[in-house]
Order: C-alpha cells, then sequence, then structure tokens
C-alpha cells in the first residue's frame, strides 16, 4: 500500500491500482480514454477499465470525478454535449464504437441508459415502454408489440402493478415504480448493456431495495454498469467496483476486496469516510 | 461480435441497422426544412427591407429647374417705390415669376392649353419659395437672376427615370410636347436634381415635392412624450405594487393580474375606440390632438412596462433584498435604495421596447382623427397633428406615384427611429447585465 | 384664479409646508433629547405636506370635472326650450353653448337668442364655480396644514404614515389596468347596446349582408343599410387563417431548429434577426403588403387563370382576381407572425426538460425523433396555447388588412378576391366626420364588443393552457 499525505498522493495519482482488465471476454472495454470539454478543460485523465458480461460494475467517487462523464461516453451520449471531445478507445465486442461507420443510434439500441431522475415522457406507460420497439421497428405487429411490453414489464417487476393501467400516464406512477418503468424502457430495446447513473439517487430505501433486487436479477442477461454516491450500494450489488478521483481511475477491484482491504490509500480514506 | 450477432435472440442489432437508412434520410429531411423555414423568413425580411428602401430612394433628391426669374415691378405687381413693408412683400404676386420665364424659354408655345402644362413644369410651391427669397433679400426686386426652383413632381418622377419614354404617349404622364421641352431643358443644363432636405423639414402637403415629414416626427415626439410620462413612472409603480406588496391570494390583486395579462393581448383598434368613446366623446378632449394620442398609447404600452418591470424586480436576489432590511430598512427603502437601482437596466430596456412599438402603432390613432391632413407643423401637446406610421398610412393612400417613394422615405426614416431604440435597449442589457 | 394658477399655489404651499414639518422635526432632534424621534425629518416634510395638498388636489380634481356637467344641467334647468329638446340635439346646443361661452368669441353674446342668453348664464355659472373652486381648495389645504402641522409628535409615524400612503398610490397605478379594461368594456358595450336596439342581434350575427353605407338622405333607397356581419366574421377568420397556415409551420419548425439543431453561434445571431421581423410596424407591412405582395399575387391569379382557361379548368378559368386580396393580407400578416410564433414555441421547448431529451437518445432515437415523438407531445399544450395567441393577433391586425384586403365585403373562399374584416371596417366606420349617434357608428362599437369578446376568451384560454403547462414542468 502507498503511504503519503492526501495531498501529496492527489499529487501522484499514478497507473491504475488493482485488476482494471479482466482475463476473460469483456463485453465493453476503456483504453486510455481521455475527455475534454470545450478544448482545454480535461474531465477524464487515462482511463482503461474493463466491463465483464454479465457483471455488475460499481463506480464510486466523490462528486465531479468524472465517473458520470466516462459513462456517458460509453453509449456515446456525450455527442449531444457541445465541445465534447473523447480520446483513446471504447469497444463494445470489440468493436470501436467512436469509430465513423459506427452509428449513434444503432450503438444506444445495443447500450441502454437509466438516469439520476426518473425521466418517462409524458405518455402512457404502454407507450412509454413501446417507444424503442417502436422507434427501430423491432415489433412486426401489435401483438408482439404488446408481448414486448409485457415481457420488460415483468422483467422490471413493474407488470403486476400495472397490467390493468397501461393506458395511464406513466407520470403517475410513484418515484421508485417511474424508475423500473425507465428500465423496462430500456430494456424492452433489448440492449446488451445497461448504464445506470445514480439510478436510486431520487428514491426513498424501500424503491431502492426494490431497484437494487431488480439490477441483481438484470445481470444474468445484461452487462451492468452503475454510477453509485453510495458505497453501501455498492458493496451490496455489484460484482466489482471502480474508485475514480479527480478525473482519474484510481483503483479497480472485487467489490469484496475494495471494501475490506483496498489497495490504494486514497479509496481507504474515501471508504472509510475521510472525504468525499 | 454484436454488429454480426444475428442468431442471438437478445439482440435486435440486425433490425435497427435495416431501418437506419430510412430513419436517417427523414432526420435530414427535417433538418433541411428547419433550415428552409429560416432562410424564407431571413429572405421574406431582406425582400422587405431591400424592396422598401429601393422605393425610397428617388424620395432622397429632388429635382431642380434653373429659371432666370425678372424680379420687375410689374411683374410682382408692386409700385415703384424704395422701401416696401414685409406685409406689402409678403402680398406682392409671385405666382407668374416662373411662369414668365418658362414662356422665355419657349417662346414657340402660344397655345394656352399648351401654356398651361409648361407653366406647371413648376411646383406650385416654388411662388412662396421665391416669396421668401425676395423677403429675405428685397435688393433682388427689379434685378433679374438665374434661380433654382423646385419642379412639379411629374417632372421629378420623370428625371429620376420612374416614367418610362418609350411607352406610348397615351400611357404616359409626360407626354411627347413635355418630353421635347425637358430635352431642351436638360440640354441648356437648367435640370439638376438635388438632395431632398424638405423632406425631413416640411409637414405634410397634397403636392408630393413638397411634403416632408418633420411636422409627422413632431406630432410622434408629442405624442411619444406623453405616453412616456405617463407610463413610464405608473407602469413601474404598479409593477412594484404587485411585485412588492400585494397580498397572494387575494381576489382583487388576481384581478389585477388578470386585467394586465389580458389588456397586453387586446387588439390596438379597441383602445382606438376606448380613446375616441372615453377621452373624446366623454371627457371633450380635442381629436387629432397628440394628448389624446399620447393618452391612447399610454394605455397601450402600460402592460408591456407594468410585465418587463416586474421580470426586472424579480431577477433581483433575494440575498440583496435580505440584507437591506437586515440592516433595519423599512421595506419601502429597500425598494427604493436597492431593489429598484438594481432592476433599472432591465425596467428601461424593457419601457424602451415598449415605447418603440407605441412609436410604430397607428391603428387606434387613424380613430381618434390624427389621420386627418395636416399642413402645419404642431407646436403642442394640443395642436392638430398626426404621428410618423400614420403620415405612412395617409402618403399610402395618395394617388400620386410620388407618394409611393415618399411613403417607403418616412418607413426608413421610422425604421431607423425603430433601430436606434432597440439599439439603445441592446446596449443598456449588455452594458448593466449582471448574472446573479 | 385660473386652474392653473390655484395648481401652482397648491404645489408651492406643499413645499412650504414640506420644509416646515421638516425644520419642526429637526428641531425635536437638536433640542435636548428628552424623547426619540420616531423617523427622520424628511419623512415628517412629506407628512405635513402629503395631508396639506392631497385632500385638497382631490377636491380639486373632482369639482374641475364635474362642474362642466353640474353648470350645464343648472342652465339647461332655467330654460324651458332647452328642456324641450331631445338628447342628441341637446348636445349639440350644448356644444354650441359652451363655445359661444368660451371667452374668445364675446361679440356673439350681443344676439340675444335663447342659446345666447344660456351662453352667458353658463358662464356667469363658471365664473361663480371657479371662485367657489378656489375657495373651498385653499380651505380645506389650510385645514389639512393646521390639523397635521400643530399635532405632529416626535412619536407621530410619520414615516409608517408617509410609506402606507405610498402604497396606496402604487396600488392606485395598477388598478389603472382594471380601469382601463372597464373603460373598453364600457365604451364598446353602452353603444353597442343602443345599436342592437335598431338592429336585432341576430340579423347582425346572422346576416350575410354587410353595406353600411346609408343614403344621405331618409328617404332613399335602401337608407337604412345593412349589417350583416357574417362576410366580415369570414373575413377576418379567412385571412386569420392563412397568416396561421403560414406563419404556424414555418415558425414552429424554425424554432425547433433553432433550439435542437442549430449551433449557439448561429441562434445568438439568427434569432434577434427573426425578431426584427416582429419589430417591424404593422403600416409598414400593410404598405408592403398592398404596393409589393398584392400585385404579386394577382399577377399569380392572372396567370393561374389563364391556365384554367388553357387547360380548361372551370374553378381556375372563372377566378375572381383583384389586387387587395385575402391572400396578399394573409400572407404578409403570416410573415409578421412567425417570429411570434417561434419565441413562444422556443419558450415552451426549452421548458421541456433535459431529462425527456437524455431519455429518449439513450433509447437510440435519432434528433428528429425525440423532437417529434417526445419534445412535441411534451410541450403541446404549450404549443397550442402560443397559437391561439397568434390567431387572437391575427384578428386583432388592423393596418395590413386595412392597406391590403379591402373594404368590400364578400362571402368568398376564393384568397384571391378581395375580403373585408371586423377590424377594417372599425377604423372605416369611426374615420372621418361620423354623426356619434348614427347606426353606422354604432355598427362599429358592436364590432369592437365582438372583437373585444374574441380576442379576450382566445387569451385567457391561452394563458390558462400555457400557465398549466409551465406548471407540469415546475
Amino acid at each position: 500500500m502507498r503511504k503519503g499525505t492526501d495531498v501529496e498522493l492527489l499529487q501522484n495519482l499514478g497507473d491504475t491500482v488493482g485488476k482494471p482488465l479482466i482475463d476473460g471476454d469483456s463485453r465493453m472495454s476503456c483504453s486510455k480514454v481521455d475527455v475534454f470539454y470545450n478544448n482545454n478543460n480535461q474531465a477524464i485523465f487515462d482511463i482503461s477499465v474493463d466491463l465483464g458480461k454479465n457483471e455488475i460494475l460499481a463506480m464510486i467517487g466523490p462528486s465531479g470525478c468524472g465517473k458520470s462523464t466516462l459513462l456517458r461516453c460509453l453509449n456515446r451520449m456525450n455527442d449531444t454535449i457541445e465541445g465534447c471531445k473523447v480520446e483513446g478507445e471504447i469497444t463494445l465486442d470489440g468493436i470501436d464504437v467512436y469509430s465513423k461507420n459506427i452509428d449513434p443510434v444503432l450503438l444506444r439500441s445495443n447500450v441502454g441508459m437509466v438516469f439520476q431522475k426518473p425521466n418517462p415522457f409524458p405518455k402512457s406507460i404502454y407507450d412509454n415502454v413501446a417507444y424503442g420497439p417502436r422507434l427501430h421497428g423491432l415489433a412486426r405487429n401489435g401483438a408482439e408489440l404488446d408481448d414486448l411490453v409485457e415481457e420488460s414489464l415483468i422483467k422490471s417487476g413493474l407488470w403486476k402493478e400495472t397490467k390493468d393501467r397501461l393506458n395511464k400516464p406513466g407520470t403517475g406512477l410513484s418515484g421508485g415504480q417511474q424508475q423500473r418503468l425507465c428500465i423496462a424502457r430500456t430494456i424492452a430495446v433489448k440492449p446488451e448493456v445497461i448504464l445506470m447513473d445514480e439510478p436510486t439517487s431520487a428514491l426513498d430505501p424501500i424503491a431502492t431495495a426494490t431497484i437494487e433486487e431488480l439490477m441483481y436479477e438484470l445481470k444474468s442477461s445484461y452487462t451492468i454498469a452503475v454510477v453509485t454516491h453510495s458505497m453501501q450500494q455498492a458493496a451490496r450489488i455489484s460484482d466489482r467496483t471502480a474508485y475514480f478521483h479527480l478525473g482519474r481511475l484510481v483503483e479497480v477491484n472485487e467489490t469484496n476486496k475494495v471494501f475490506t482491504n483496498p489497495e490504494h490509500e486514497l479509496t481507504e480514506n474515501y471508504i472509510t469516510g475521510r472525504f468525499g | 461480435m454484436w454488429l454480426e450477432d444475428i442468431e442471438s435472440n437478445m439482440n435486435n442489432t440486425k433490425i435497427v441497422q435495416a431501418s437506419l437508412k430510412k430513419r436517417y434520410a427523414k432526420e435530414r429531411r427535417f433538418k433541411a426544412y428547419g433550415i428552409f423555414s429560416i432562410s424564407l423568413s431571413l429572405l421574406f425580411l431582406s425582400f422587405l427591407l431591400f424592396d422598401i428602401t429601393h422605393k425610397a430612394m428617388p424620395a432622397f433628391t429632388q429635382t431642380y429647374l434653373k429659371l432666370d426669374i425678372d424680379f420687375s415691378y410689374k411683374n410682382l405687381k408692386l409700385k415703384e417705390g424704395s422701401r416696401y413693408s414685409e406685409k406689402e412683400l409678403f402680398s406682392a404676386s409671385y405666382r407668374q415669376l416662373t411662369s414668365k420665364s418658362l414662356y422665355e424659354i419657349f417662346p414657340e408655345v402660344t397655345n394656352r392649353k399648351d401654356k398651361k402644362v409648361l407653366r406647371n413644369f413648376v411646383s406650385s410651391g416654388a411662388q412662396y419659395n421665391l416669396r421668401d427669397l425676395v423677403i429675405e433679400n428685397p435688393s433682388l426686386i427689379g434685378t433679374k437672376k438665374s434661380i433654382w426652383v423646385l419642379a412639379d413632381d411629374d417632372i421629378d418622377s420623370f428625371a429620376k427615370g420612374l416614367i418610362d419614354r418609350n411607352l406610348p404617349e397615351s400611357e404616359r404622364r409626360i407626354k411627347d410636347n413635355q418630353l421635347v421641352w425637358i430635352d431642351t431643358l436638360e440640354a441648356d443644363n437648367r435640370i439638376e436634381k438635388r438632395l431632398n432636405i424638405g423632406f425631413l423639414t416640411q409637414g405634410d402637403s397634397r403636392e408630393p415635392e413638397q411634403a416632408g415629414i418633420w411636422g409627422a416626427i413632431k406630432g410622434s415626439f408629442f405624442t411619444m412624450l406623453i405616453t412616456l410620462i405617463l407610463s413610464f413612472p405608473i407602469g413601474v409603480a404598479a409593477a412594484v405594487y404587485l411585485e412588492e406588496f400585494a397580498p397572494k391570494n387575494n381576489w382583487f390583486v388576481d384581478l389585477i393580474e388578470v386585467n394586465i395579462n389580458n389588456l397586453a393581448a387586446v387588439p390596438s383598434v379597441v383602445f382606438g375606440i376606448l380613446g375616441l368613446a372615453v377621452y373624446i366623446n366623454l371627457f371633450g378632449l380635442p381629436r387629432s390632438a397628440p394628448l389624446v394620442g399620447g393618452l391612447v398609447l399610454f394605455l397601450m404600452t402600460l402592460p408591456t412596462i407594468i410585465i418587463a418591470t416586474r421580470a426586472a424586480i424579480k431577477s433581483v436576489p433575494p440575498s440583496i433584498r435580505e440584507a437591506a432590511l437586515g440592516v433595519g430598512a423599512s421595506k419601502m427603502q429597500m425598494i427604493s435604495h436597492h431593489v429598484l437601482p438594481l432592476a433599472m437596466p432591465g425596467i428601461l430596456t424593457g419601457s424602451i421596447i415598449g415605447m418603440a412599438q407605441a412609436l410604430g402603432e397607428s391603428a387606434p390613432l387613424l380613430m381618434i382623427g390624427m389621420v386627418a391632413f395636416v399642413a402645419d407643423i404642431p407646436q403642442g401637446f394640443m395642436d392638430p397633428s398626426t404621428v410618423l406610421p400614420v403620415q405612412i398610412f395617409i402618403w399610402s393612400d395618395s394617388p400620386e406615384r410620388a407618394f409611393i417613394a415618399l411613403t417607403s422615405a418616412a418607413i426608413v426614416v421610422l425604421l431607423i427611429f425603430l433601430f436606434l431604440m432597440n439599439l439603445l435597449a441592446i446596449i443598456l442589457r449588455k452594458k448593466f447585465e449582471t448574472r446573479w | 384664479m385660473s386652474d392653473l394658477n390655484l395648481f401652482s399655489v397648491l404645489i408651492l404651499s406643499a413645499l412650504i409646508v414640506f420644509f416646515l414639518s421638516q425644520k419642526k422635526a429637526k428641531n425635536w432632534q437638536t433640542s435636548a433629547g428628552s424623547e426619540r424621534v420616531h423617523s427622520l425629518p424628511v419623512y415628517y416634510g412629506y407628512f405635513g405636506s402629503i395631508w396639506t395638498v392631497i385632500p385638497a388636489l382631490f377636491v380639486f380634481a373632482f369639482w374641475s370635472f364635474f362642474s362642466t356637467n353640474v353648470i350645464s344641467t343648472m342652465v339647461v334647468g332655467q330654460f324651458v326650450e332647452l328642456q324641450a329638446l331631445d338628447k342628441s340635439s341637446l348636445s349639440l346646443a350644448l356644444n354650441e353653448i359652451y363655445l359661444m361661452s368660451d371667452a374668445s368669441i364675446v361679440p356673439s353674446l350681443s344676439d340675444n337668442t335663447i342659446k345666447a342668453q344660456a351662453a352667458n348664464l353658463f358662464m356667469q355659472y363658471s365664473q361663480y364655480s371657479a371662485i367657489f373652486k378656489s375657495i373651498t381648495v385653499l380651505a380645506i389645504a389650510a385645514l389639512g396644514f393646521i390639523l397635521t402641522y400643530w399635532r405632529i409628535t416626535p412619536t407621530t409615524k410619520a414615516r409608517n404614515s408617509v410609506e402606507n400612503i405610498v402604497v396606496y398610490a402604487l396600488l392606485s397605478c395598477a388598478v389603472i389596468a382594471i380601469l382601463t379594461t372597464a373603460g373598453i368594456i364600457f365604451s364598446v358595450l353602452l353603444e353597442s347596446i343602443e345599436f342592437f336596439k335598431t338592429i336585432p342581434v341576430s340579423d347582425f350575427l346572422f346576416g350575410t349582408h354587410w353595406s353600411p353605407q346609408i343614403a344621405l338622405r331618409e328617404d332613399q333607397a335602401g337608407s337604412s343599410g345593412a349589417f350583416g356581419a357574417v362576410p366580415l366574421f369570414w373575413g377576418t377568420i379567412f385571412i386569420s387563417l392563412i397568416a396561421i397556415i403560414i406563419a404556424g409551420p414555418l415558425g414552429l419548425i424554425s424554432a425547433i431548429y433553432l433550439s435542437e439543431y442549430a449551433s449557439k453561434r448561429v441562434r445568438s445571431i439568427v434569432k434577434p434577426v427573426l425578431e426584427i421581423l416582429a419589430g417591424v410596424p404593422t403600416v409598414v407591412y400593410g404598405f408592403f403588403a398592398a404596393l409589393t405582395i398584392g400585385p404579386l399575387v394577382r399577377d399569380f391569379g392572372y396567370w393561374l387563370r389563364e391556365m384554367g382557361v388553357n387547360l380548361d379548368i372551370q374553378i381556375l378559368a372563372n377566378l375572381t382576381v383583384s389586387t387587395e386580396s385575402a391572400l396578399a393580407a394573409g400572407l404578409v400578416m403570416g410573415m409578421m407572425i412567425v417570429p411570434f410564433i417561434l419565441s413562444l414555441s422556443d419558450d415552451v421547448i426549452a421548458a421541456v426538460p433535459d431529462s425527456m431529451r437524455d431519455g429518449s437518445t439513450a433509447m437510440g432515437a435519432t434528433k428528429s425523433e425525440t423532437v417529434w415523438k417526445v419534445i412535441i407531445p411534451a410541450a403541446l399544450p404549450g404549443i397550442v396555447g402560443g397559437f391561439l395567441l397568434a390567431i387572437s393577433r391575427a384578428i386583432g391586425e388592423t393596418m395590413i388588412v386595412l392597406m391590403a384586403a379591402g373594404v368590400a365585403s364578400n362571402l368568398t373562399a376564393n384568397p384571391m378576391n378581395s375580403v373585408t374584416t371586423v377590424t377594417t371596417q372599425i377604423v372605416t366606420l369611426l374615420t372621418g366626420d361620423q354623426e356619434f349617434d348614427s347606426v353606422k357608428t354604432l355598427a362599429a362599437f358592436a364590432l369592437g364588443l365582438g372583437l373585444f369578446i374574441t380576442t379576450l376568451v382566445l387569451n385567457i384560454i391561452a394563458l390558462h393552457v400555457v400557465r398549466r403547462y409551465r406548471e407540469q414542468y415546475e
């Protein structure tokens, strides 16, 4: 374990410690990613990390450490921000998602995203879930679409609560239900990866527990990257945990190891609550 | 590999990819519509401005004829003597001075009808210019002098190339014999175009070559002054009340708010009806007076100023209010010492924009009689007068061709005023813009 | 004392009282501070002058406002001949009396008609009234001064009192909004009721023939005129429809492009430039419509007609074409409304939270799909509200239709033909020298009432819809 004062540590952030890359097949992988806003403002420095198949990777760290930025790079949501530039390589199943012939629409249909604040569209529950399939033409007829909607709602654990009110507006649901609706909406497109940006930060503890359970179930079919402010949540649900600090990836390790025996002192300081 | 992973149930890549071409075509089409819409509006704006400026060009110059005027006693119908009072000079005869000079140039014209046509080469206003000249300089009497006099509007139009000489005679306002005379005058260097200063210094006239917008500008000035004096303090006061003192959830305050919002969208003619019925018929104020115009526009501008002021007051952060109250200022002191000065740039910007709207307004003023023909320059708030936009309306209705140029020129002047006002508003906003 | 002098005296006394009261308060401060003075001396100054002058000014204003009417009534009461006159001729006679009593036309008083006598009496009464007015007003001012100046003490809450009065002054400024609306209703309603006494409401609302030009002599044929307003309503709706068909899509799509596609730079240039369109006075549009667009539309109409003849299309071959046309007015009005719809739509589109855009983009929607399937549906109420406001503006627009659409009332669906509108008729009927009580003039007020109600309802609905929409995302 490296030793030194916090300030020294912060000034000499070196390479990522732990196991950022995995041995087997990875679903997504970042290599030497730098992100700039408005040319000179660098938000992310030289990050390399893999997302394995059927695993949950939790990203933790103090505010402004770049974890959300990295998450948004994974499905090119950063394209919508003027003046944002991504360098380095991000691959999905070995294909560079930033290469010219890769279409962001196609990428996003494979890498879905769930946001911090539940953002159901001001439409009915059914239309919310059917939104993606309709966009991409995934269902050939109404019956198929019905099936798809039902399947997605079942998977997201919302079917029982909503099957009788599919035509009611999605905005009328409770916060936790809204977030599950957003998850249902995302999985209706059948992505490979689901990115979650602090999915429970706007929810009460019970709704949070439900969402966490759901994430655990979804793990069997999807790769999930989740940014979270809550270390307990990371500890509960993730397979591996990545600790970010000031735009750098400090440590990636099995969640157990991060929370019991971190390799980097900054990680230890953070999880023991010395700052953050 | 997700791009080739067709068999997998989990994956819809193939389907999505198949739909992409069509979807992107749609995207491009939509973007093109957007660019098209914006270009169309911009094109319209440029066409409007270009068309009007283009039409206005002829009005900025005025054709003059050089005539050898014989200020003889006989022509002036003055008794030969040494000194004349101004009154005598004023009532002397100047009408025939120009005609006689023209007959001298064209001795071959003898026919009564032709003579009349020839005589009308000179604007009917020329005699008054000559009169002023003589009054100013009585030593002219008895001498002969070459003087440039104002040409008639038809001659003016022709000289500016607005009348095509190749048209058949019946379709031309300038007939064949007139053409010959004009050519002669031109060959003698007796025709010249000069800057039309009179356009900016004279009042309205039935004769296009003598018509100017000074009367309308002054009318607009008096009207705007009344509007400003009333609407600015009252608008600000009303906004301060609504923003700072009005009790919440009070039906009376709600009624005021609903009224303000609706008045902002009431058609301007309705304000004209109000002005006619209340100011003129009920209060007995005079028609066509800038005072009444100002009173009507005041009611129209008031909602704009109130709404702008409220927005400006709202944008003053609570921290400043709290700081003022915290050191023991009363609410009134807090408002007059802190909130209003900080909100002032926003208030001024909104007021200028409101005044610009009022300056361009014409419909309600038609109904309170400001559409009357007024040749005299108004000297006060009660004098009959018109305003710039109404002058434009009056001229646009006139049959003479030359009025098209005058109307366009008046529009150009009006637009310049509006542009300057808006520029002032923008500069104010830029200069005092504070981000809290 | 003349009104101006009286007013000057009041203002002067206000100043004097201000300094006197302020001085008194300052003296308390300097004299051995036995008790604390409640307010700054300046507030005692204000306090004194307000109570001295304001009540006097009120009496002054009331007296001036009502004296003419009161005196007229008194004068009329003296002359049986005047009492015998009916309402409109009485008002004419009174006007004459006012003119004659005007001091500048003294010679006319020498004649001995009833009117001259009345004018004489009127002048006499007016002089008495002026004298009494001066005395009363000054007495009230003096009373106010005495009551305040001698009663202010260091414990008088001068500041609170002054501030309270200022609040009432502010309130009365705000009340002007209500008074204006009341004034509008008063001016259109009374005359409209008068109008509907002559012309039944149903004839007005459903009649299809409009020709208000009443013959000069009463016994001439058609002297009653025709007041069926349907052609005007149709003309108004027709032109507004053309305008909104043009401005709606143009404004909305421009707003979407500027807010969703254009870079910040383009937006910051294009938006103010387009707003110039909104700042151009309507009379300029009217001129442009009448002189430039009108002839273009007419030529296009001729071309269409020729095509109709050549290709044997009956509808086109029989097209009526005129220089003043609904299409020319509607086109130009549409372009005028574009920036209006643009900025309203821009506001409501900007109010749709970014999380909606992100949500849709993350699902793999293209930008236009996000716009059409998420943003527009979400912003729809606001957009509808904006359109309603735009329609209300088109209905109320006057100069363009006055100059470019014509005054002939045609019940036609042919946009190349000239039509007339409610606003055009109001202006035409009310400009020029009119007898105020003729049916023709009253008709303009009835039209004004209709216009006011229509736009009022549209505005209330629109503002309500827009507000509800805003609240949804707050």
